[in-house]
């Protein structure tokens, strides 16, 4: 069962307060991208190199603004590479101080199955699709739901609205359309 | 090293929160998405509003550093891609932030989002120069610009308005909004899953 949406949001609010009273303001999707860089850098190590200045990259994404991509693919122990590590110990631990979850569920999600059967190989390409295009839109509007969405529209950022705007208008009628059945709670 | 603790105590908290309000559950995310069940987004209505308020509250009381402000900047091509996010976050039920927690809980197509979202940077790495060279990356409206203009700030306001009282207006909105929110917009309830057979028609009472 998840918390009451009333504690739930506040606890939620509290996070993403704490993250810009004391460093800066909650995101992820870049972190994807500078693990993308570390995998290209161990294949080819003239992906990113050092200058006079700090580093750059053969790939333009990586030495935009002043290489400050490029620089975190060869330091990924900074904070926003080890804060989303984190988010993976932390999430994990909730799951399993709670019972952790059953293997259908750990297989795919209930709602999934109710709509769209059981086999799991349809559900991973579907997730995988899935990824490709929410990473490729994140990188595309420089941010995601956590950086743009949550983030940006505490700050009151005109960009976090605009992103909001675009992310629910489509994301609104396609779960209509797909998930036309409901799942047990 | 202050830095990487800070890192691992939010960064932790941030994930065991995001579990324990379902955000890294596909369930809630398709339910709130296909608006029959809207815990979540009243849930994320309130923590924004909750973070708005208390940031800005604390910036009139001179207790929180407005130079721990981050703007990113508008420009078309935030729009598309949050349309394209949208559709990704819809047809899978994670976002880049809660897909790595959920494979993290043990969800295995978790990790194939995660696989397709690597790949996915990855293609936006390549096709950088081309988005770049369209002008979709330009920035309108200013660019960096929060709504009102932020005392101290180094952001630019969209409109000659104080902008620490702005944000603290709009963060109550969305506290508000978070209650006025129906549990649910459309559909109707369902007792059990497994009754498959029943009509997939939703209703829109």
């Amino acid at each position: 069962m998840i918390l009451n949406w009333k504690i739930g949001g506040l606890l939620l609010g509290l996070v993403f307060f704490l993250a810009v009273l004391l460093v800066k303001p909650i995101g992820v999707s870049t972190q994807f991208v500078i693990l993308d860089g570390i995998i290209g850098n161990a294949v080819n190590a003239e992906l990113v190199t050092k200058t006079d200045e700090g580093y750059t990259s053969t790939n333009a994404y990586l030495a935009k603004s002043k290489g400050k991509y490029a620089k975190s693919v060869v330091n990924p122990m900074n904070y926003s590479f080890v804060f989303v590590l984190a988010m993976m110990g932390g999430a994990f631990i909730s799951t399993m101080a709670r019972g952790g979850l059953s293997r259908e569920e750990r297989t795919m999600p209930a709602l999934w199955r109710a709509n769209f059967g059981d086999n799991p190989m349809t559900r991973y390409l579907v997730a995988f699709l899935g990824g490709f295009i929410v990473l490729y839109g994140a990188r595309l509007a420089g941010g995601c739901t956590s950086g743009h969405m949550m983030s940006g529209m505490m700050q009151s950022a005109l960009s976090g609205y605009i992103f909001a705007a675009g992310a629910f208008l489509a994301a609104i009628p396609v779960a209509r359309i797909m998930f036309k059945k409901e799942a047990r709670l | 090293m202050s830095q990487l603790l800070l890192a691992i105590v939010i960064g932790g908290a941030f994930g065991a929160v995001l579990d324990r309000v379902g955000a890294t559950n596909p369930n809630w995310i398709g339910r709130m998405l296909s608006l029959t069940n809207l815990a979540l987004m009243k849930t994320i209505l309130l923590a924004i509003g909750t973070g708005a308020v208390l940031m800005f509250a604390g910036q009139m009381l001179g207790l929180v550093d407005v130079g721990h402000m981050s703007v990113k900047a508008a420009y078309a091509g935030v729009f598309i891609g949050g349309l394209l996010l949208g559709t990704g976050w819809a047809i899978s039920g994670f976002c880049p932030g809660t897909g790595v927690c959920a494979a993290a809980a043990g969800r295995k197509d978790a990790i194939f989002f995660i696989a397709g979202g690597l790949l996915g940077a990855a293609a936006y790495m390549v096709t950088y120069p081309a988005w770049k060279a369209s002008g979709l990356l330009d920035s309108i409206a200013g660019g960096k610009v929060t709504l009102g203009t932020v005392p101290g700030s180094k952001f630019d306001g969209l409109m000659d308005l104080p902008g620490d009282v702005v944000g603290l207006v709009l963060g109550l909105g969305f506290i508000v909004i978070a209650f006025a929110l129906p549990d649910r917009l459309a559909g109707r309830d369902v007792s059990d899953s497994s009754s498959s057979i029943h009509d997939a028609k939703l209703s829109n009472d």
